[in-house]
Protein backbone atom coordinates (compact mmCIF):
# COMPACT_ATOMS: atom_id res chain seq x y z
CA UNK A 1 0.00 0.00 0.00
CA UNK A 2 0.83 3.60 -0.62
CA UNK A 3 2.58 5.66 2.09
CA UNK A 4 0.52 8.15 3.60
CA UNK A 5 2.34 11.39 3.03
CA UNK A 6 0.40 14.28 4.18
CA UNK A 7 1.26 17.63 6.03
CA UNK A 8 -2.54 17.16 7.49
CA UNK A 9 -3.17 15.10 10.83
CA UNK A 10 -4.22 11.77 9.79
CA UNK A 11 -8.17 11.87 10.75
CA UNK A 12 -8.02 15.56 11.26
CA UNK A 13 -10.69 17.43 9.54
CA UNK A 14 -8.45 20.64 8.21
CA UNK A 15 -7.43 18.63 5.26
CA UNK A 16 -11.39 18.54 4.51
CA UNK A 17 -12.33 21.95 5.36
CA UNK A 18 -9.16 23.62 3.20
CA UNK A 19 -11.50 21.79 0.28
CA UNK A 20 -14.86 23.16 1.45
CA UNK A 21 -13.55 26.74 2.00
CA UNK A 22 -11.98 25.81 -1.66
CA UNK A 23 -14.93 25.01 -3.27
CA UNK A 24 -16.86 28.20 -1.86
CA UNK A 25 -13.73 30.41 -2.81
CA UNK A 26 -13.72 29.72 -6.28
CA UNK A 27 -16.62 30.57 -6.98
CA UNK A 28 -16.47 33.83 -4.78
CA UNK A 29 -12.91 34.63 -5.70
CA UNK A 30 -14.29 34.91 -9.20
CA UNK A 31 -17.42 36.88 -8.48
CA UNK A 32 -15.62 40.10 -6.62
CA UNK A 33 -12.76 40.17 -9.46
CA UNK A 34 -15.71 40.15 -12.36
CA UNK A 35 -18.19 42.52 -10.27
CA UNK A 36 -15.24 45.08 -9.28
CA UNK A 37 -13.58 44.63 -12.27
CA UNK A 38 -15.62 44.29 -15.18
CA UNK A 39 -19.20 45.69 -13.59
CA UNK A 40 -17.59 48.16 -12.15
CA UNK A 41 -14.20 49.86 -13.04
CA UNK A 42 -11.05 51.03 -10.78
CA UNK A 43 -11.29 54.34 -11.47
CA UNK A 44 -14.76 54.59 -10.71
CA UNK A 45 -14.21 53.85 -7.19
CA UNK A 46 -15.75 55.95 -4.29
CA UNK A 47 -16.86 55.09 -0.75
CA UNK A 48 -20.19 55.95 -1.72
CA UNK A 49 -20.23 52.87 -4.19
CA UNK A 50 -19.31 50.49 -1.62
CA UNK A 51 -21.28 51.53 0.79
CA UNK A 52 -24.43 51.42 -0.84
CA UNK A 53 -23.48 47.85 -1.89
CA UNK A 54 -22.05 46.81 1.61
CA UNK A 55 -25.54 48.14 3.09
CA UNK A 56 -27.27 45.32 1.22
CA UNK A 57 -27.14 42.02 3.70
CA UNK A 58 -27.16 39.37 1.40
CA UNK A 59 -23.25 41.69 0.25
CA UNK A 60 -22.31 42.20 3.49
CA UNK A 61 -23.04 38.61 4.72
CA UNK A 62 -21.32 37.35 1.82
CA UNK A 63 -18.38 39.14 2.14
CA UNK A 64 -17.97 38.22 5.84
CA UNK A 65 -18.40 34.81 4.71
CA UNK A 66 -15.58 35.56 2.19
CA UNK A 67 -13.07 37.07 4.25
CA UNK A 68 -13.64 34.22 7.23
CA UNK A 69 -13.22 31.53 4.26
CA UNK A 70 -10.10 33.38 2.45
CA UNK A 71 -8.34 33.98 5.60
CA UNK A 72 -8.80 30.15 7.00
CA UNK A 73 -8.02 28.82 3.24
CA UNK A 74 -4.55 31.25 3.09
CA UNK A 75 -3.39 31.20 6.47
CA UNK A 76 -3.88 27.03 6.86
CA UNK A 77 -2.50 27.42 3.51
CA UNK A 78 0.62 28.56 4.45
CA UNK A 79 0.75 26.74 7.93
CA UNK A 80 0.66 23.63 5.27
CA UNK A 81 3.22 24.75 3.11
CA UNK A 82 5.61 25.11 5.76
CA UNK A 83 4.96 22.20 7.42
CA UNK A 84 5.83 20.32 3.62
CA UNK A 85 9.28 22.10 3.58
CA UNK A 86 10.25 20.70 7.16
CA UNK A 87 8.61 22.84 10.22
CA UNK A 88 8.47 21.18 13.22
CA UNK A 89 8.44 21.34 16.97
CA UNK A 90 8.91 24.77 18.47
CA UNK A 91 9.36 26.57 15.63
CA UNK A 92 5.87 24.88 14.30
CA UNK A 93 4.36 26.42 17.44
CA UNK A 94 5.56 29.76 17.15
CA UNK A 95 4.71 29.94 13.69
CA UNK A 96 1.14 28.18 14.33
CA UNK A 97 0.21 31.00 17.11
CA UNK A 98 1.64 33.94 15.26
CA UNK A 99 -0.52 33.16 11.93
CA UNK A 100 -3.79 32.29 14.51
CA UNK A 101 -2.96 36.02 16.03
CA UNK A 102 -2.17 37.63 12.13
CA UNK A 103 -5.83 35.70 11.46
CA UNK A 104 -7.20 37.14 14.42
CA UNK A 105 -6.28 40.70 13.62
CA UNK A 106 -7.07 39.91 10.16
CA UNK A 107 -10.99 38.90 10.60
CA UNK A 108 -11.21 42.15 13.16
CA UNK A 109 -9.92 44.38 10.78
CA UNK A 110 -11.80 43.14 7.81
CA UNK A 111 -15.34 43.15 10.07
CA UNK A 112 -14.38 46.80 11.15
CA UNK A 113 -14.04 47.89 7.48
CA UNK A 114 -17.55 46.28 6.29
CA UNK A 115 -19.06 47.48 9.53
CA UNK A 116 -17.81 50.97 8.48
CA UNK A 117 -19.13 50.85 4.41
CA UNK A 118 -22.39 49.41 6.34
CA UNK A 119 -23.37 51.72 8.43
CA UNK A 120 -22.80 49.48 11.57
CA UNK A 121 -20.63 50.82 14.70
CA UNK A 122 -17.02 50.74 14.05
CA UNK A 123 -15.81 49.05 17.34
CA UNK B 1 -1.35 -3.13 -7.15
CA UNK B 2 -0.14 -0.13 -5.24
CA UNK B 3 3.25 0.26 -3.61
CA UNK B 4 5.28 2.63 -2.25
CA UNK B 5 7.96 3.90 -3.75
CA UNK B 6 10.69 6.58 -2.64
CA UNK B 7 10.18 10.10 -4.16
CA UNK B 8 12.77 11.65 -2.66
CA UNK B 9 12.76 15.36 -1.18
CA UNK B 10 10.20 16.88 -3.73
CA UNK B 11 11.09 20.07 -1.95
CA UNK B 12 14.33 20.17 -3.16
CA UNK B 13 14.11 22.72 -6.03
CA UNK B 14 17.33 22.52 -7.25
CA UNK B 15 15.64 19.16 -9.12
CA UNK B 16 13.20 21.73 -10.74
CA UNK B 17 15.42 20.29 -14.51
CA UNK B 18 13.52 16.53 -13.54
CA UNK B 19 10.09 18.18 -12.72
CA UNK B 20 7.14 16.83 -14.22
CA UNK B 21 4.11 19.11 -15.46
CA UNK B 22 2.06 17.71 -11.76
CA UNK B 23 5.01 18.87 -9.97
CA UNK B 24 4.95 22.52 -11.48
CA UNK B 25 1.56 22.69 -10.97
CA UNK B 26 2.17 21.83 -7.28
CA UNK B 27 4.95 24.95 -6.75
CA UNK B 28 2.27 27.01 -8.97
CA UNK B 29 -0.39 26.57 -6.37
CA UNK B 30 2.04 26.90 -3.60
CA UNK B 31 3.58 30.53 -5.40
CA UNK B 32 -0.17 31.92 -6.13
CA UNK B 33 -1.39 30.63 -2.57
CA UNK B 34 1.40 32.69 -1.16
CA UNK B 35 0.74 35.78 -3.13
CA UNK B 36 -2.85 35.99 -2.73
CA UNK B 37 -2.99 35.59 1.19
CA UNK B 38 0.23 38.18 0.88
CA UNK B 39 -2.52 40.18 -0.85
CA UNK B 40 -5.61 39.27 1.15
CA UNK B 41 -3.25 41.21 3.97
CA UNK B 42 -2.17 44.08 2.20
CA UNK B 43 -6.07 44.23 0.56
CA UNK B 44 -7.49 44.64 4.09
CA UNK B 45 -5.46 47.60 5.33
CA UNK B 46 -6.12 49.86 2.66
CA UNK B 47 -9.50 48.67 2.60
CA UNK B 48 -9.80 49.58 6.32
CA UNK B 49 -8.77 53.42 5.44
CA UNK B 50 -12.66 53.38 5.00
CA UNK B 51 -12.96 53.27 8.91
CA UNK B 52 -11.13 56.58 9.14
CA UNK B 53 -14.26 58.56 6.88
CA UNK B 54 -15.47 58.66 3.18
CA UNK B 55 -13.06 60.87 2.05
CA UNK B 56 -9.57 59.61 3.14
CA UNK B 57 -11.46 55.45 1.70
CA UNK B 58 -11.53 57.31 -1.64
CA UNK B 59 -8.80 59.64 -1.65
CA UNK B 60 -6.94 56.40 -1.13
CA UNK B 61 -8.02 54.16 -3.66
CA UNK B 62 -8.28 57.06 -6.22
CA UNK B 63 -4.08 58.09 -5.54
CA UNK B 64 -3.74 54.04 -5.54
CA UNK B 65 -5.29 53.46 -8.92
CA UNK B 66 -4.16 56.45 -10.58
CA UNK B 67 -0.73 54.67 -10.82
CA UNK B 68 -0.20 52.85 -13.80
CA UNK B 69 2.56 50.52 -11.86
CA UNK B 70 -0.73 49.55 -10.01
CA UNK B 71 -2.99 49.08 -12.47
CA UNK B 72 0.20 46.41 -14.08
CA UNK B 73 0.36 45.03 -10.16
CA UNK B 74 -3.35 44.33 -10.47
CA UNK B 75 -3.25 42.49 -13.62
CA UNK B 76 -0.60 40.56 -12.40
CA UNK B 77 -2.86 39.82 -9.43
CA UNK B 78 -5.77 38.62 -11.84
CA UNK B 79 -3.00 36.33 -13.92
CA UNK B 80 -2.04 34.78 -10.07
CA UNK B 81 -5.91 34.32 -9.00
CA UNK B 82 -7.57 32.92 -12.19
CA UNK B 83 -4.64 30.14 -12.12
CA UNK B 84 -5.16 29.11 -8.47
CA UNK B 85 -8.78 28.92 -9.51
CA UNK B 86 -8.83 26.96 -12.28
CA UNK B 87 -5.31 24.91 -10.48
CA UNK B 88 -7.88 24.59 -7.86
CA UNK B 89 -11.05 22.85 -9.57
CA UNK B 90 -8.49 20.59 -11.38
CA UNK B 91 -7.51 19.62 -7.65
CA UNK B 92 -11.21 19.56 -6.30
CA UNK B 93 -11.91 17.40 -9.54
CA UNK B 94 -8.72 15.24 -8.79
CA UNK B 95 -9.49 14.71 -4.89
CA UNK B 96 -12.71 13.09 -6.05
CA UNK B 97 -10.89 10.87 -8.62
CA UNK B 98 -12.04 12.59 -11.29
CA UNK B 99 -9.52 13.29 -14.09
CA UNK B 100 -6.19 11.89 -12.68
CA UNK B 101 -5.14 10.10 -15.84
CA UNK B 102 -5.18 13.08 -17.60
CA UNK B 103 -3.78 15.79 -14.94
CA UNK B 104 -1.20 16.76 -17.22
CA UNK B 105 -3.52 17.79 -19.63
CA UNK B 106 -5.63 19.74 -17.52
CA UNK B 107 -2.69 22.07 -15.93
CA UNK B 108 -1.33 22.38 -19.35
CA UNK B 109 -5.05 23.42 -19.71
CA UNK B 110 -4.93 25.59 -17.00
CA UNK B 111 -1.95 27.39 -17.99
CA UNK B 112 -3.53 28.39 -21.49
CA UNK B 113 -6.58 29.51 -20.23
CA UNK B 114 -4.80 31.90 -17.14
CA UNK B 115 -2.85 33.54 -19.84
CA UNK B 116 -5.93 33.66 -22.31
CA UNK B 117 -8.63 35.54 -19.62
CA UNK B 118 -5.44 37.60 -18.20
CA UNK B 119 -4.52 39.04 -22.04
CA UNK B 120 -7.76 39.60 -22.81
CA UNK B 121 -9.15 41.75 -19.67
CA UNK B 122 -5.69 43.98 -19.91
CA UNK B 123 -7.90 47.20 -21.55
CA UNK B 124 -10.76 46.26 -18.68
CA UNK B 125 -7.98 46.69 -15.94
CA UNK B 126 -5.43 49.44 -17.45
CA UNK B 127 -9.21 51.56 -18.84
CA UNK B 128 -8.66 55.26 -17.29
CA UNK B 129 -5.12 54.77 -15.90
CA UNK B 130 -4.01 57.11 -18.82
Amino acid sequence: MAEHYSSFTEGGRLWLWQRITAAFLVVVLAFHFFLLHFVYHADEVTFGLSAARMQTWTYYSLMVLFLITATFHGVNGVYNALINQGLTGTKRQVVKWTLVVASGILLVQGIRTANAWAGIGVF
Amino acid sequence: MSQSYNRGTIESFGRWREFSAGMWAWIFHKFTGWVLVGYLFTHIAVLSTAIEGAEMYTNTIVTLEGLLLVRILEVGLLAVAVFHILNGLRLLLVDLGIGLESQDKSFYASVILTGAITVASVPTFIAGAF
